[in-house]
């Protein structure tokens, strides 16, 4: 019996063609490039047109948008819990939760035969993470290829792949309603601004996100690869006073530095009169989403991650 | 130009959070008034964060921009509980730090902003003031970490519309870029030196040094330009990529401006002028995408302090 041989002659995981997908923006009502992009493509659509699947673009919160704000009563892209998606009380309920509801229904149940194959999330970032993307799960092999051709594609240029699946970090997002969850997050952007750069980034990681799928319902197999990921470990907040309120900055050497090495001893905050906080962590951690507007009042400075190289299996359409 | 004699500078305002989520100011206050700053030398210091409401809603403002109602008509319009906040606001500020064009007004009112346009660190006034003046080639002088520029706004006093009217003397210090409900670290140091220069001049002024004219560049306005439009007021492009970024570069006609979603560039055809306020997120209500001014150099005479 000859043993050996190479992974290649392994069978690849059959996954299910990608038939229904969908694209949110404005999760976030401030967040500009994917309000703007999915607005256009609800108007004309020939861009996002690809054979063999039905793609649909949509405003995920459109009282958020319509206000400019990143949501009325509760953050959206934490809303889809088990709890809120079964809450009773219809009109009394938030504005969120009824909504998260809605798309529940709309594109899942989240956990469902039905649900979408994908769906797509544009959000920006007022943190200087470039170009992300950001996955749920280290074994689904459908979204680490797609990720795979994705960075491949849109080389030289960079795009990096944030993991969040952490047992207490993990939020409930709106994308996650359907079997593959996928991220987009491009920065750094103000809230309520809309960059051509950072516009035009974001249409073209769909594009090429969208032809994947085109070639992955054709028949195409993807051979077995690495994905090079950031692994969520820890939120870090601000060092803040007995009331809540924040009593230091970002150290201008961290501002700016997402995905760079962080060091023990590093630098990492700054008082108001002139003092540095150094990082006490006993290993070098990789800090991202670093001063995002939004998560002073979820506590988090920044979040902390580890590099790692995820193995996907080679996959085929089933 | 003969020299110019003025009296003593001894009552200072410093203002943040006239705009709530415009943070660098509300945090540079809100430190002034933990280490109980009240006084430097022979200057008195007020620390105000003017709009506590908007801040707390992490909001420019919550019924009307305050930085728009120190206008003499708004400021002596008849107002009752259920008349905007701001309106009521702007009227309890101007009895504390002014009123506006009297005696008993601060001798110098100096309001902190931030602008998501990378415009650097401008000094935004609207009289040509020696006093200004002076300090803004102080601070010009003694920064090197950042561009330092002025904006003058060629409005009469009386239709003069934001807080820093209401000092005898006044400017804001406008800082960018920052997104709004961020606070950046080197920001905050940039606008702490620019107040401590700033109360560092008054002190040597009021003590009788005298300060040599010279000459400044200052942006005068001129008009501003909207985005392009669909017919239900939608905004059709974004800042082109050439102008993004680029505040106070000279445009000139055939120069980029615009990027449509439809990929179409367009140009800018007209005088040549400088861009400022490039892409600022809450100018896109006041259907503005950029300011243009021309660039004057303005003359100023050397100064000292006036002695009884």
């Amino acid at each position: 019996m000859s043993s050996g041989g190479n992974n290649n002659t392994k069978a690849a995981a059959r996954v299910d063609a990608a038939r229904r997908v969908a694209i949110f923006g404005g999760t976030h009502g401030n967040e500009m490039s994917g309000v703007t992009l999915v607005n256009l493509w609800v108007q004309n659509g020939a861009e996002i047109q690809r054979k063999g699947v039905e793609i649909k673009p949509f405003i995920a919160n459109p009282k958020a948008v319509e206000k400019c704000v990143r949501y009325v009563d509760t953050d959206l892209n934490r809303a889809f819990t088990q709890e809120n998606l079964s809450a009773t009380g219809d009109d009394e309920l938030p504005y969120e939760v009824q909504r998260a509801q809605e798309i529940n229904r709309m594109f899942g149940p989240k956990g469902s035969a039905g649900a979408y194959d994908v769906i797509f999330d544009l959000h920006n970032t007022t943190s200087n993470m470039g170009c992300t993307l950001i996955l749920e799960s280290s074994k689904d092999a459908f979204n680490l290829q797609m990720m795979n051709y994705i960075k491949k594609a849109f080389a030289p240029a960079s795009c990096l792949v944030l993991l969040n699946e952490h047992p207490l970090l993990k939020y409930s997002t709106s994308r996650s309603v359907a079997k593959h969850p996928v991220g987009l997050e491009v920065g750094p952007q103000p809230q309520g601004v809309l960059r051509s750069n950072i516009f035009e980034a974001m249409r073209v990681i769909l594009k090429h996100a969208l032809d994947f799928i085109e070639l992955f319902n054709e028949g195409m197999e993807f051979p077995a690869c690495t994905v090079e990921v950031f692994w969520v470990l820890e939120r870090m907040d601000y060092p803040r006073d007995a009331n809540g309120n924040i009593i230091a900055m970002v150290h201008p050497n961290l501002q700016d530095c997402d995905w760079e090495p962080l060091n023990p001893g590093d630098p990492m905050f700054q008082t108001f009169d002139g003092k540095s906080i150094h990082y006490q962590g006993s290993s070098t951690v990789y800090p991202t989403f670093i001063n995002e507007a939004a998560y002073y009042e979820k506590q988090q400075a920044f979040v902390t991650t580890r590099r790692e190289t995820l193995v996907a299996s080679a996959v085929r359409k089933a | 130009m003969e020299s110019a004699a003025v009296p003593p500078l001894s009552s200072v305002a410093i203002c943040g959070g006239t705009h709530g989520n415009e943070l660098t100011g509300v945090y540079i206050v809100k430190e002034m008034q933990k280490q109980k700053t009240d006084k430097v030398g022979s200057v008195s210091i007020t620390t105000v964060v003017t709009n506590p409401r908007a801040l707390d809603a992490g909001t420019r403002y919550t019924e009307m921009d305050l930085n728009r109602c120190f206008t003499d008509v708004l400021l002596s319009s008849p107002v009752t509980e259920s008349s905007p906040y701001e309106l009521r606001r702007a009227q309890e500020l101007n009895a504390q730090l002014g009123p506006k064009g009297s005696a008993e007004a601060v001798d110098l009112l100096i309001d902190l902003h931030n602008t998501t346009a990378n415009m650097g660190l401008c000094l935004i006034f609207y009289s040509i003031d020696w006093i200004t003046l002076h300090i803004y080639k102080h601070i010009q002088n003694k920064m090197s970490s950042v561009p330092v520029r002025a904006i003058q706004l060629d409005i009469p006093i009386s239709d003069a519309y934001s807080l820093e009217s209401v000092g005898k003397h006044g400017f804001a210090i406008e800082v960018g870029p920052q997104p709004n409900g961020v606070l950046r670290a080197d920001i905050f140091n940039m606008v702490k030196e620019a107040v401590d220069l700033t109360l560092a001049w008054l002190q040597e002024f009021n003590s009788g040094r005298s300060y040599e004219g010279g000459t400044v560049e200052a942006y005068t306005l001129v008009r501003s330009v909207d985005y392009p439009r669909d017919s239900a007021g939608k905004i059709t492009a974004a800042i082109h990529q050439d102008l993004q970024d680029n505040d106070f570069k000279l445009l000139r006609s055939g120069d980029p401006i615009f990027q449509k979603f439809s990929g179409e560039t367009l140009k800018y055809d007209g005088e040549d002028l400088y861009p400022f306020f490039v892409n600022e997120c809450a100018y896109y209500e006041k259907k503005i995408a950029f300011h243009l001014a021309q660039r004057k150099t303005f003359s100023f005479p050397s100064i000292c302090v006036k002695k009884d």
